[in-house]
């Protein structure tokens, strides 16, 4: 599967203030009553976003100033807890390019990196510039150079750390592993042969 | 110089290097369920793919599962489709599905051990971060995402980054009413739930030696609580005795001589770690959250900790979390009124968990005001419940007894809180939201304090209450 390279990513940003954000935040599992990851991105934050009556609660991503943001700026420990890949589903399809945030938890770092969506990691002297910067002037177009690692907004510009083999993948386009992997299914089948599975009973 | 299981396995399980410079892993046993399954399958039908491996691939039904009645079609149309696909899924790939009718079905780390496909000395992997339960048998297990479900499915293989290994010792005597879970969660507050990012943990020394396997697995089934991608106990006899015999497991010849390809796979005596931690058991007393990550835990005769005196890093997280879970700093929890009892869980929902609670449950009844509920982690669970007359220990206590599943743990079938609920719940995560109300609120405990909790009516220490 060839993929374009991502390099660069630009657009405006929202500010989703705190740490841990975890992934039941991110998307409540009453929400994966699902077999595809369509209609994901419209209960992404669901709770923060709307009241139990389904009455806003004017977040951020709500906000008209930032409508069109495709930038998330967060804080520390990013996405932990489950492996659930419709976290970063739904951000792509709430129509999010990247994440900005303190650190990222490991699980939702590599789905999210699968699926062409940078996650890259700022310190919190940096991140609250920003993300007071957007929230002040939420027009700020806000880059984020992949190649340099650094992120750039107004007069704001600042280094940014992410795993090299992560960014190396975005960079060649080879985030999704699965033609790597289908390349290699002789050397797979010789290695399976020498390791037994459950025995059938 | 000596090599850790870790390393041992992922080195005899390496297809090679990747472009990208990860490395490419054979799964030796892949675990999946109706949720993060089927978009798996639809990628797969997409590429036109098969799956390369059908008899390492393992299917259950466990997180939308109704666990009050069991007629289909589920009164819920999406939870009853998610079923309806996951079994043709595996009828078009030949996949094992350990369905309701089969009586082996449960949550997905419950159902591994219990049919002995989890084994020592191999890697797996589900789409379900808990997946580190499997290491208690000293295999090497990883929670992954959907698309990396696909990649196992098409490849049996997933890319994926070394990890360092992180040894926790434990040494020292548990006190009595301390528990497993009151260990990690003891370990998560004092590590944080992101100290473990990178890293494995191997959990050993005298106290992790002398735990049943079922203890084994609630330690290793929060490891991702506290950030590390995966944990494991190193295989001894007491691994072998529990899985002898086992479906799933080697028989006759093939037994012998699988004991001696575990035994080798264990940490050597010189082996070196990136780091060390030592716990000492005899201080841990039992454990109670009072926020909204596992981390923020106190002892149950402590007091909340005041923000301010928190490390700076914590501050903000902790004052949300007093919001939310509207405490005060300084507030004990021994006291705290509860309104719901969640007994279950891949954490603590093994027979081992009901037998030990229904020592104290004898003869007692639930607090009235409260909605208990005792979810069995899989029908073999609830079977040898039943045959122990434990079923009815619970019952006639005033538990609600209900079939096997994942249940209130996440809320994604009907059992779910209500409003601003506080629940006392031998679960895994008390993130806001997780028990299905966004406005609930979680209590993570071990299960014979949410016993204590249940017959109550509030957070107690279960060595009062059952003294």
């Amino acid at each position: 599967m060839s993929l374009a390279p991502i390099k660069k990513v630009t657009g405006r940003a929202v500010p989703v203030e705190g740490d841990d954000i975890d992934t039941d935040r991110i998307i409540p599992a009453r929400y994966m009553r699902c077999v595809t990851f369509d209609g994901l991105g419209e209960h992404l934050f669901r709770d923060v976003r709307f009241t139990p009556e389904g009455k806003s609660k004017h977040h951020p991503i709500d906000q008209p100033k930032h409508k069109g943001a495709t930038v998330l700026v967060s804080g520390m420990n990013f996405g932990c807890g489950s492996s659930r890949e419709h976290a970063p589903q739904a951000i792509v399809r709430a129509g999010f390019k990247a994440v900005i945030a303190g650190n990222f938890a490991e699980i939702f770092f590599g789905n999210s990196t699968t699926l062409g969506l940078p996650c890259v990691a700022a310190q919190p002297s940096d991140l609250q510039a920003l993300s007071k910067l957007v929230s002040e002037r939420p027009e700020t177009e806000v880059e984020i150079d992949l190649e340099k690692l650094r992120v750039k907004a107004g007069s704001l510009t600042f280094p940014v750390a992410m795993k090299p083999i992560a960014q190396q993948g975005l960079l060649a386009g080879r985030y999704d592993a699965i033609a790597d992997l289908l390349a290699n299914l002789p050397k797979v089948n010789a290695l399976a042969s020498r390791i037994p599975g459950p025995t059938v009973p | 110089m000596g090599k850790t299981l870790f390393q041992k396995v992922w080195d005899r399980h390496a297809v090679g290097q990747l472009p990208d410079g990860s490395t490419q892993l054979f799964i030796g046993t892949h675990l999946i369920h109706e949720v993060t399954s089927p978009q798996a399958f639809g990628m797969l039908r997409d590429l036109g793919l098969k799956v390369a491996f059908p008899q390492r691939t393992f299917a259950t039904v466990d997180h939308i599962v109704p666990t009050d009645q069991r007629v289909e079609p589920f009164q819920d149309t999406l939870a009853d489709a998610m079923i309806k696909e996951l079994r043709k899924n595996c009828a078009d790939f030949g996949i094992t599905f350990f369905d309701i009718p089969s009586g082996k079905q449960g949550i997905v780390h419950i159902v591994g051990p219990e049919q002995g496909i989890t084994q020592p000395g191999t890697t797996i992997a589900c789409g379900d971060s808990h997946t580190s339960t499997h290491g208690a048998f000293g295999a090497v297990a990883f929670g992954i995402g959907t698309s990396q479900v696909r990649d196992v499915l098409a490849t049996q293989t997933m890319a994926l980054s070394p990890l360092k290994v992180r040894k926790i010792e434990v040494r020292g005597k548990l006190g009595p009413g301390v528990y497993a879970k009151d260990i990690i969660l003891h370990v998560i507050r004092t590590l944080g739930v992101n100290g473990g990012t990178g890293f494995a943990y191997e959990y050993a020394g005298p106290t992790i030696a002398g735990l049943a396997l079922e203890e084994r697995m609630t330690i290793c089934n929060m490891s991702i609580e506290g950030g590390a991608r995966a944990g494991y106990v190193n295989p001894d006899e007491k691994t072998f005795a529990y899985l002898r015999g086992r479906p799933y497991c080697p028989k006759g010849k093939d037994w012998d001589a699988a004991i001696l390809e575990w035994k080798k796979v264990a940490s050597d005596p010189d082996a070196q770690y990136d780091d060390v931690k030592v716990f000492d058991a005899a201080e841990i007393r039992p454990t109670v959250t009072w926020g909204i990550n596992p981390g923020q835990a106190i002892f149950i005769d402590e007091a909340i900790p005041e923000p301010e005196k928190l490390p700076v890093a914590d501050r903000a997280s902790a004052k949300e979390a007093l919001e939310h879970m509207k405490f005060k700093a300084g507030q004990r929890l021994a006291g705290q009124p509860i309104q719901v009892a969640f007994f279950g869980s891949c954490t603590n929902a093994r027979v081992s968990d009901f037998v030990e609670a229904s020592k104290f449950l004898k003869g007692r009844r639930v607090a009235p005001g409260v909605r208990a509920i005792a979810v069995p982690g899989s029908q073999g669970v609830t079977k040898v419940c039943q045959e122990m007359g434990i079923d009815r220990i619970f019952k006639d206590a005033g538990f609600d007894w209900r079939e096997a599943g994942c249940s209130m743990c996440l809320g994604m079938n009907p059992d779910q809180l209500v409003g601003d609920e506080i629940c006392a719940s031998s679960s895994n995560r008390n993130f806001k939201g997780r028990q299905g109300s966004p406005t609930g609120r979680t209590i993570l405990m071990s299960p014979v304090m949410v016993a204590a909790a249940a017959v109550s009516g509030k957070v107690s220490d279960a060595r009062q209450v059952f003294a």
